[in-house]
């Protein structure tokens, strides 16, 4: 029969390595494979990680224990908080690494991790069982591999073809093949396919670029960590540069319009548009003279054999002739040589509407798709979704039947599942902060509070974290607590030195706390013992003081929008066979399948008449109608 | 949960109107406009009183605890007199207690979340909701045609984009955005409230066409106001009687005024009061008055002007009556003698009635905020651009935009995230 696992991932990028982590971390015996082992946790695209929205995201899956966030700190050569200007919920941690620092950091945390193989294979085949759902994996050698559950993180290797000018090339990331196989495996099995388009700009050789005349950017000092777990980031930091095309760069680009693959029709997937080819934006934003270019180096200095610099600003997939053109006419970059070209990447992914929550396909038991083959794109998003397939598959595996989701309002990573798996996609997804209602909530800060209890009840989170996490979680809640239960008149807050209004109204500690005007050494004399609190604490504190006036003004809303998350459709309802609804939101329902009322509410020209109509039906299935109670 | 009310009833004329009203605020919000409770499930008159005290109809109050009311909530029915200018003042004094109006469908999807509603047997019942919801749908927007739509819609979309601009300075910080924006937002927030004010302040006299003007008549006790009252209605509205201040308490009679509907309400004499009630009746005089779209003053010829008629006189929309024309006397200057007894300068009053009515509330249809619905959501988005404005930081800033571009949602339909972005990535170059 061959050997059997409890959990198989197949793909060793950022979606496969947090899925067979967290599967491992479960407890499932679970097995990696992946097609090169030395490539394992690759940064295929941009050296950097985090961000606002992504930064989010990378806290999150640090909460529930995953990778990224410890691994990006073991690698990253430049720290910036982003958005530090702003309020603590829009701040994103970003950190630039150094890719094979990240490798290898991955590596490491994947080999100590229990109940984990990894071994270099290609998945050629799905064996299905007499349920329709996945029973085992046939390999490249011929093997059979038994399994409980199998997550699939393709990438874009599914049908991926690469475009640099008129060249086409079947291919997966650079240099590695497309995966036929798989591809036509999961071709077998019949699911919705899309085409999207990514792309990549040119590598540099850093030896060529005229530093001294471009503007550098250090990094944060001291930086900020991006896993909650680390202590210091002990690698030396690099500077960045920033450049910008000049009036000839776009020029140069203008005129050789006629042969850029995504005018001349060669390239038929959409492309994200927070993230547009060079020849993209000089034609739609014709009236602007200059576009940012970031110089980021992809190793610390002395580490490679030729220093690579990915120029953050350019992606694109003009002819080899046009890009050395290009890069020749932009400030600093005169001289220099580009290692490997830009290029665009149309590739398949799977509609995540066929998606449950759990990230497993409805169609096909067993079977979980995570990360770019769902339709998205960045590191931390395939993170997420891994992470969650890992968990979910490991569950499903040991016999549960509940998906284990995270909500819209309790994280970044709940509403990245529900958009994809409820509104799909029609540009490679992205996260961004704009996306959560409960912005102020869900915030980078705040991520363990908000998640590791629920990672705790999973069985993801290891015994160091969880007992930081407790210690840290109750203390943050009875600071809370006391700090909203303590109160003091406006007289004696004047007369402590805190200017309030002399309304006599007195004032919870937290209130005070959001005034402008009452900061400083006269707060820790009125309140000595928050002198007493730790740092991590204090900034708790202090940020719920700043949002509590707004948020107490959505709670109600919170409230009610969270009630409806938690009144479940259950998976074998019949839309059809609801009483009430017309045709087309019978259509809109089966098409979408959402998992909850919340999520029904959500599904584009649902009416309200339709979302009465499903609750009366969820509610009699919950319980016995009763005859005449209206 | 918010609590919310509605009229279950078709809008327009009809002889009674029933607004229901449910959620857990509705016991304190029916005991602050109708007094004490009736016993749960039975009819009660009641008088309803806005919270300023202004009595807004008697009405059969029904008190509906849940769980078992429709909703499963606390809930109340009102039986109120048919007729715009009822149903806007209860609406408004619930609104102003803190409940919210209804979104479509919204009593009978509380009542299935709360499992009261059997939907064993359900096409009728969502037929039924069909119907709420398009004849909210109509109430909404439909029957102003299309000029609220189009104001709606282009408020919503100033606001999209100015929210737009807002995350772009959120997601993309370092993406070169221009340095003025931030400032170009605040500045438009600031225009645009200002606009929605400006019109919010035009159409009251829409609202007035819809709830009907607000005419009280102020004066000295036995001035003769409520004999005014009985000769502009034609009918003994009022209790007339030679003693003054006979009339303690507001008595109101709807005519029409330039084909608009009017509330004319006689007031309790303006004097030092001989007794608490009296007291209070005068309290409430001066408090209609003030609320009043036109006050009429009234003093017998040949009397001084007191000087609580003589600050009514000072407001604008007053008409200053002298009454008694026919028992002769010195007219005062500005003063419209009038005789009920003979009928001398009734005419003459009623024309210069419709002529300030005509004013205050032009025919025109250019009033497009004219219901109390409507009204509310632009309220409402405009108390959250207010906030947006002193937000001190970007991040409630956009939060403050988002829960204005809702409210405005009620009326236009919603905005989602996608619609945001779409202006972020049509407008800026984003993507390094």
């Amino acid at each position: 029969m061959g050997r059997m696992f409890d959990v198989v991932v197949v793909g060793g990028g950022h979606a496969g390595a947090e899925a067979a982590a967290a599967a491992a971390r479960c407890g499932a015996r679970t097995l990696l494979l992946t097609h090169r082992l030395d490539r394992l946790g690759e940064m295929s695209c941009n050296p950097a990680i985090g961000g606002v929205g992504k930064g989010h995201l990378v806290r999150e899956v640090d909460a529930l224990d995953g990778l990224m966030g410890r691994a990006a700190d073991a690698a990253g050569i430049h720290f910036k908080l982003l958005n530090r200007s702003k309020g603590p919920a829009v701040r994103g941690p970003r950190a630039q690494a150094d890719r094979a620092l990240y490798r290898a950091a991955v590596q490491g945390l994947l080999r100590e991790t229990p109940n984990l193989s990894i071994e270099e294979g290609v998945a050629e085949g799905l064996e299905r069982g007499p349920d329709n759902g996945i029973a085992a994996v046939l390999t490249g050698e011929g093997e059979r591999i038994g399994c409980g559950a199998l997550v699939v993180t393709a990438g874009t290797f599914l049908r991926g073809e690469i475009h640099l000018g008129p060249e086409r090339l079947p291919a997966g990331r650079h240099g590695d093949p497309a995966s036929i196989g798989l591809a036509l495996a999961l071709a077998a099995l019949d699911l919705p396919v899309r085409r999207l388009k990514t792309g990549t700009p040119p590598r540099l050789d850093g030896r060529t670029i005229d530093w001294a005349g471009i503007e550098a950017q250090p990094g944060d000092d001291p930086p900020e960590p991006l896993s909650w777990m680390t202590e210091r980031i002990a690698n030396p930091q690099v500077v960045c540069g920033i450049t910008a095309t000049a009036p000839g760069t776009h020029a140069i680009i203008r005129a050789s319009l006629d042969r850029a693959p995504i005018y001349t029709g060669q390239i038929q997937g959409a492309g994200p548009r927070y993230c547009p080819s060079i020849e993209d934006k000089v034609v739609r934003f014709a009236d602007r003279e200059r576009h940012q270019i970031f110089l980021e180096p992809e190793g610390l200095p002395g580490t490679e054999d030729i220093p690579t610099v990915y120029p953050n600003g350019i992606s694109t997939s003009l002819p080899r002739d046009v890009q050395e053109a290009v890069i020749a006419s932009i400030p600093g970059l005169r001289r220099a040589r580009i290692l490997r070209h830009g290029y665009a990447i149309e590739y398949d992914h799977l509609d995540p509407r066929a998606l449950r929550p759990s990230l497993e396909v409805r169609a096909v038991p067993r079977l979980f798709l995570a990360g770019q083959v769902n339709g998205t794109t960045g590191y931390e998003e395939a993170a997420a979704q891994g992470l969650l397939a890992g968990i979910n598959a490991a569950h499903r595996a040991a016999g549960g039947t509940e998906a284990r989701v995270l909500l819209r309002t309790e994280a970044y990573a709940g509403v990245l599942v529900d958009d994809l798996v409820t509104q799909g996609v029609t540009e490679p997804y992205r996260m961004l902060t704009a996306r959560a209602e409960h912005r102020l909530r869900l915030r980078a800060d705040n991520a363990g509070l908000r998640l590791t209890g629920r990672g705790l009840e999973w069985g993801c989170v290891g015994p160091e974290r969880a007992a930081r996490h407790r210690a840290f979680a109750t203390a943050v809640t009875e600071a809370l607590a006391r700090a909203r239960a303590e109160t003091a008149t406006p007289a004696a807050l004047a007369a402590a030195g805190l200017p309030v209004n002399q309304d006599g109204i007195p004032r919870t500690l937290l209130e005070v706390m959001a005034l402008p005007a009452a900061q400083g050494p006269a707060l820790d004399q009125a309140f000595p013992w928050l002198r007493d609190l730790s740092p991590g604490v204090r900034t708790q504190l202090e940020t719920e003081a700043l949002y509590a006036p707004y948020l107490a003004r959505q709670a109600a809303e919170f409230a009610a929008l969270e009630r409806e998350e938690r009144l479940r459709i259950p998976e074998e309802v019949d839309f059809a066979a609801i009483a009430g609804l017309s045709t087309e939101m019978r259509q809109r329902l089966c098409a979408a399948r959402p998992a909850t009322l919340g999520a029904a509410g959500r599904v584009p020209g649902i009416t309200p008449a339709a979302l009465v109509a499903l609750a009366g039906h969820l509610r009699r299935g919950a319980s016995p109608a009763r005859a005449g109670a209206a | 949960m918010d609590t919310i009310f509605a009229l279950a009833t078709a809008p327009g004329r009809a002889a009674i109107a029933v607004m229901r009203l449910s959620g857990p605020e509705s016991r304190r919000m029916l005991e602050a406009l109708a007094g004490r409770l009736p016993a749960p499930r039975r009819a009660a008159l009641r008088r309803l009183s806005a919270p300023d005290g202004t009595v807004l109809d008697e009405a059969l109050v029904l008190w509906l605890p849940g769980p078992a009311s429709y909703t499963g909530e606390d809930s109340a029915e009102l039986h109120l007199h048919g007729g715009a200018a009822v149903v806007a003042g209860v609406g408004e004094a619930l609104a102003g207690s803190g409940a919210r109006p209804a979104e479509p469908g919204e009593f009978t999807r509380r009542a299935v979340l709360n499992g009261r509603m059997d939907l064993t047997a359900a096409e009728g019942v969502i037929d039924l909701i069909e119907a709420e919801t398009a004849a909210q749908a109509r109430q909404a927007l439909g029957l102003a045609g299309g000029g609220l739509t189009a104001l709606c819609a282009a408020w919503a979309g100033r606001l999209t984009g100015l929210l737009a601009r807002q995350e772009a300075l959120i997601e993309f910080e370092d993406e070169g955005l221009p340095d003025a924006l931030e400032d170009e937002v605040a500045r438009a927030i600031g225009v645009l409230a200002a606009e929605m004010t400006a019109r919010l302040t035009a159409d009251e006299g829409g609202e007035r066409v819809r709830a009907g003007l607000d005419v009280a008549i102020l004066g000295a006790p036995n001035a003769g106001k409520s004999s005014l009252l009985n000769a502009l209605v034609g009918r003994e509205a009022a209790i007339v009687s030679a003693r003054a201040g006979t009339t303690r308490d507001v008595v109101e009679a709807r005519i029409l005024l330039a084909g608009l509907p009017a509330v004319l309400a006689d007031t309790a004499g303006l004097r030092e009061a001989g007794d608490e009630i009296e007291a209070e009746g005068v309290r409430r005089a001066l408090h209609r008055g003030a609320a009043a779209d036109i006050v009429l003053a009234v003093l017998p010829c040949g009397a001084t002007p007191d000087a609580a008629t003589l600050a009514l006189v000072a407001r604008r929309d007053c008409i200053l009556v002298a009454s008694k024309a026919d028992i002769g006397g010195p007219v005062p200057e500005g003063a419209l003698a009038v005789s009920v007894r003979t009928g001398e300068g009734l005419p003459a009053l009623r024309e210069k009635l419709e002529e300030v009515a005509s004013r205050l509330a032009p025919v025109s249809g250019a009033a497009l905020l004219a219901r109390p619905r409507h009204r509310a959501a632009v309220r409402d988005a405009l108390r959250w651009l207010g906030e947006a404005m002193v937000a001190s930081l970007p991040e409630m800033r956009a939060d403050a935009l988002r829960e204005a571009l809702q409210a405005l949602g009620r009326l236009t339909g919603k905005v989602g995230a996608e619609a945001i972005l779409d202006r972020v990535f049509a407008e800026f170059c984003i993507g390094k």
